[in-house]
């Protein structure tokens, strides 16, 4: 492993990974291990099993407001046999408030970051591990004080109620609400043990792809999912710390006084609070500062991914590489800016509303142009429909729809009117469903050969896409009507106002979708888990890819690499003439790609522009 | 197989954009009289709704019909390899553009809209100089307290003031103000048929105008997570006539000050005593 290889650019990785020994027995290799490809599986399995969580929340939720009031099937009589099996709205509230927190902190931020993060940075920059190993497998292990901490806060103390924003009044004062009690505490605690995970996380992979890239990986070289990942730690190292120090306010205010974030003169359940002097809009700035990057930190990892996966499935360079990157930092920077469109009806100054909105309108631009490039890289491909094209083109059409729908939400006197109605609900479940979700689901398929060594099964995949796909826009597509008819986000029971009455028999549609959608991801825990043993075993890169790990075997061993790469040139390069492949891995040398040339439009489907040796 | 994948994603844009066309018919659309806000502002507020999805629909068949038709001919490709193509300076400069000046526009388009809605030197100065009601939102109920007749709104609880819980009377024709506040935690103040929606934040009094151009009943919900009973908080805006809301501040007046004896109570003099008893 010491050979010192030449390299093209003179660049060498400055940091070696600190030395770890090959894993003994099971536990250091299973269970406690460094490696991260072991710690990208835990983040997997951890994920899925929280995905089946906070579906069951939401299939709850659901459960009630199709069926208001009525006793919920099976597990109803079992969990509340007080209530005879219906749902209260102080469990209501609880519900949704930890379907929103389960999805977001426990299934999504870790599985992009955590899994594919920890998966394919080292693999696709030519790296044997992370920077920081042990670190590492922190970041994994603190997964799992927050499960505990939300778990007793659903288990022992009733659940939390505030939401998953955690507005004060209601989220900072224990007497505000059934469930602002120790309930909220915990999830306080529980939201930073996951900032702690995700912190760690950050750091490695910042130090890891500034360090550790392969000689000649320059930067842009990089394959576009290690620059969303990158990306994505950059956001979440500066914006997490300001969601940290709000939610140690709010733990102060809490169990100290310290009264950061509610005034003096609040008379709650008859009892005032003697002092005062704070202001709920501050949470809200901090709370969103950390917040709404986090939504871009939800969906850049994707968007990288998907630019490799469809550029891959079409067999077509990705069209535009380097706009591609630009728009993802302008992504992220105007991120850091446009937070106040949360608070747009909040009480903030309005005219600082005007700053907001152009910023917000703005930041549809880069998520255009990415739009675009994906629609111009299928152009003139050859594509085969496999799950994982499935899953990406599921992903764009999603994207489309809840890129489209924020267009509203920039716009504040429209925002006024949709604010905390169903049209929000639409729109951000457009996204982080049927956007991050797909595009997750198609890198499970897409890598899994890389982390097991054998193929997923093609039939069961396109049939969890198919119904996965059918249901989630049978449930969200309506809400965007529900939305238009007013119907606030958090209602227990929309129908005791008279405006909103009519809405049941939609609700019902809304929710046997969901149920369809939710059974449909059993197909996929099948798969999964059969695949794992019984799949056809797959080659070193069984979808004639071009990046790095592919030139690893399958599962790549301790250290990853046979020998340290050395890359020659970008990493998608498709539709070459090397021998009698069409691709040409970024380790190889031997053929020069064809030039592109400016004057070559995307109407050439012919393949008469070929220069190539 | 390819072409039945190419129908499916062809299915959904068509099935959006149908069910998008037929909501207003349906009652799929905004609340209350065949989708027209019930104020003047919320008539603008809805065009400029409509002209945003305009764009956007335009934008979304335009995508989608490019993809799905890209997804078709890729499908039916039987050469060797695809064609070889890094990007295209000139499409991404155009592609760019283009947006960014529509976003452009819009952005502007909406700031004398959004001037005129919630920048206080904007609002309309006879409701500015007589708010006609605070509104107190509290767990998990909405409390009114008008003005005596004739007199104005006091930032303090008046010996003479007016009372009524989850009914708010207003007249219509004419620009109202109210000011809003929250006495626990937060909630929002959302009249969908008037297009209005504001925060209510504990420790902060909100001026919010309107003007309703028809009477009516309309509901008024709370639109920010109160607690366990957020969805029970239910009211009403009662819009009437001038004379209406009048003889309704009477009667309230009467409600309120009648001492059992067929008198009104209330009057400068023995106002004292009244507020004491509050």
């Amino acid at each position: 492993m010491s050979v010192v290889h030449p390299s093209p650019t003179g660049l060498q990785p400055i940091l070696k990974p600190q030395a770890h020994h090959a894993p003994g027995n099971f536990f250091t290799k299973y269970i406690f291990s460094t490696d991260h490809k072991i710690i990208a599986i835990q983040f997997l399995f951890t994920t899925l099993l929280m995905l089946i969580v906070g579906g069951a929340l939401a299939l709850a939720v659901r459960w009630q407001l199709a069926f208001p009031w009525e006793s919920m099937p099976i597990v109803g009589p079992w969990l509340f046999s007080a209530e005879a099996g219906q749902i209260s709205p102080e469990f209501y509230t609880m519900l949704f408030t930890m379907h929103a927190t389960v999805m977001i902190f426990l299934v999504i931020i870790p599985i992009l970051a955590g899994t594919f993060g920890n998966l394919l940075i080292p693999l696709m920059i030519g790296a044997d591990d992370m920077a920081f190993p042990k670190l590492n497998m922190l970041s994994y292990w603190f997964i799992w004080p927050a499960i505990i901490c939300f778990g007793m806060s659903f288990a022992y103390a009733g659940g939390p109620a505030a939401g998953w924003t955690a507005y004060p009044v209601l989220a900072d004062l224990a007497q505000a609400a059934p469930g602002s009690g120790t309930a909220q505490t915990l999830w306080l605690l529980g939201v930073t043990f996951v900032g702690f995970s995700s912190m760690m996380g950050s750091i490695n992979y910042m130090t890891t792809i500034i360090n550790m890239r392969a000689p000649g990986m320059t930067f842009f070289r990089l394959p576009l999912t290690i620059w969303g990942l990158f990306i994505t730690a950059i956001l979440q190292a500066f914006a997490l710390p300001v969601l940290t120090a709000g939610g140690f306010m709010q733990v102060t205010d809490r169990l100290l006084g310290t009264c950061f974030f509610y005034p003096s003169g609040l008379i709650i359940n008859n009892a005032d609070p003697t002092i005062g002097g704070g202001q709920p809009l501050l949470w809200q700035h901090l709370f969103w500062f950390y917040s709404h990057p986090a939504v871009y930190i939800m969906l850049l990892p994707v968007m990288g991914m998907i630019s490799d996966m469809l550029s891959c499935m079409v067999r077509k360079p990705i069209f535009g590489y380097r706009p591609m990157i630009f728009s993802m930092s302008a992504i992220a920077s105007l991120g850091f800016i446009v937070w106040g469109h949360h608070m747009f009806t909040s009480g903030m100054n309005p005219a600082v509303g005007m700053a907001f909105m152009v910023a917000t309108m703005m930041i549809a631009l880069p998520s255009a142009v990415k739009t675009f490039n994906w629609t111009a890289t299928v152009w003139g491909g050859k594509v085969e429909f496999n799950t994982v094209t499935l899953n990406c083109i599921g992903f764009l059409s999603m994207f489309v729809v809840g890129g489209l729908s924020g267009i509203f939400m920039a716009a504040i006197p429209v925002d006024v009117y949709f604010h905390d109605t169903y049209f929000i609900v639409a729109h951000f479940h457009y996204v982080l469903f049927g956007a991050t979700l797909f595009g997750v689901f198609a890198g499970i398929q897409f890598w899994f050969p890389k982390m097991f060594g054998r193929m997923m099964n093609e039939k069961l995949g396109k049939t969890h896409f198919l119904l996965t796909f059918i249901g989630a826009n049978g449930t969200f597509f309506p809400m965007h009507f529900l939305g238009m008819q007013g119907m606030p986000r958090r209602y227990a029971d929309p129908y005791l106002h008279g405006y909103l009455e009519h809405l049941l028999p939609m609700n019902q549609f809304m929710t046997i979708s969901a149920i369809l959608m939710g059974s449909a991801q059993i197909l996929l825990f099948i798969n999964i888990f059969y695949s794992m043993f019984f799949g056809p075993k797959a080659g070193r890169n069984p979808w004639n890819a071009t990046t790095l790990e592919w030139t690893a075997p399958s599962p790549p061993p301790h250290g990853n690499f046979d020998e340290p790469p050395i890359i020659f040139h970008g990493p998608n390069e498709y539709a070459v003439h090397n021998g009698d492949k069409d691709f040409l891995l970024q380790t190889e040398k031997e053929c020069e790609p064809p030039k592109p040339s400016d004057s070559e439009t995307e109407n050439n489907t012919d393949n008469d522009q070929e220069t190539s040796s | 197989m390819g072409k039945g994948w190419c129908l499916f994603f062809l299915f959904w844009p068509v099935a959006a954009v149908v069910s998008c066309a037929m909501a207003p018919m349906v009652g799929w659309s905004f609340p209350y009289d065949n989708a027209q806000a019930a104020s003047n502002l919320g008539i603008r507020i809805d065009g400029l709704f409509y002209l945003i999805l305009l764009v956007t629909a335009v934008v979304f068949v335009g995508t989608q019909a490019v993809l799905v038709y890209a997804l078709w001919r890729g499908s039916n490709n039987r050469d060797e390899r695809a064609t070889y193509t890094h990007g295209n300076h000139k499409l991404e400069l155009i592609w760019s553009i283009i947006p960014g000046v529509i976003l452009l526009f819009l952005a502007l388009y909406q700031m004398n809209l959004w001037a005129d809605f919630r920048i206080k030197k904007y609002f309309p100065e006879a409701a500015v100089k007589a708010p006609i009601a605070e509104v107190t939102a509290r767990q998990f109920e909405w409390r009114f307290r008008y003005p005596a007749i004739g007199k104005k709104l006091q930032p303090k609880p008046q010996a003479d003031d007016l009372y009524s819980v989850n009914e708010l009377h207003v007249p219509f024709g004419k620009p109202v103000m109210i000011q809003l506040r929250s006495e626990d935690v937060q909630h929002s103040f959302f009249l969908p048929a008037l297009r209005i929606k504001q925060d209510a934040l504990p420790g902060l009094q909100i001026p919010v105008w309107f003007e309703a151009n028809k009477e009516g009943v309309y509901d008024l919900v709370c639109a920010e997570l109160c607690g366990w009973g957020h969805y029970k908080m239910k009211a009403h805006v009662i819009v009437e006539s001038e004379a209406d809301y009048q003889n309704y501040l009477k009667n309230l007046t009467q409600q309120q000050f009648y001492d059992g004896l067929g008198k009104i109570a209330a009057n400068e003099n023995d106002s004292e005593s009244e507020a004491t008893e509050k």
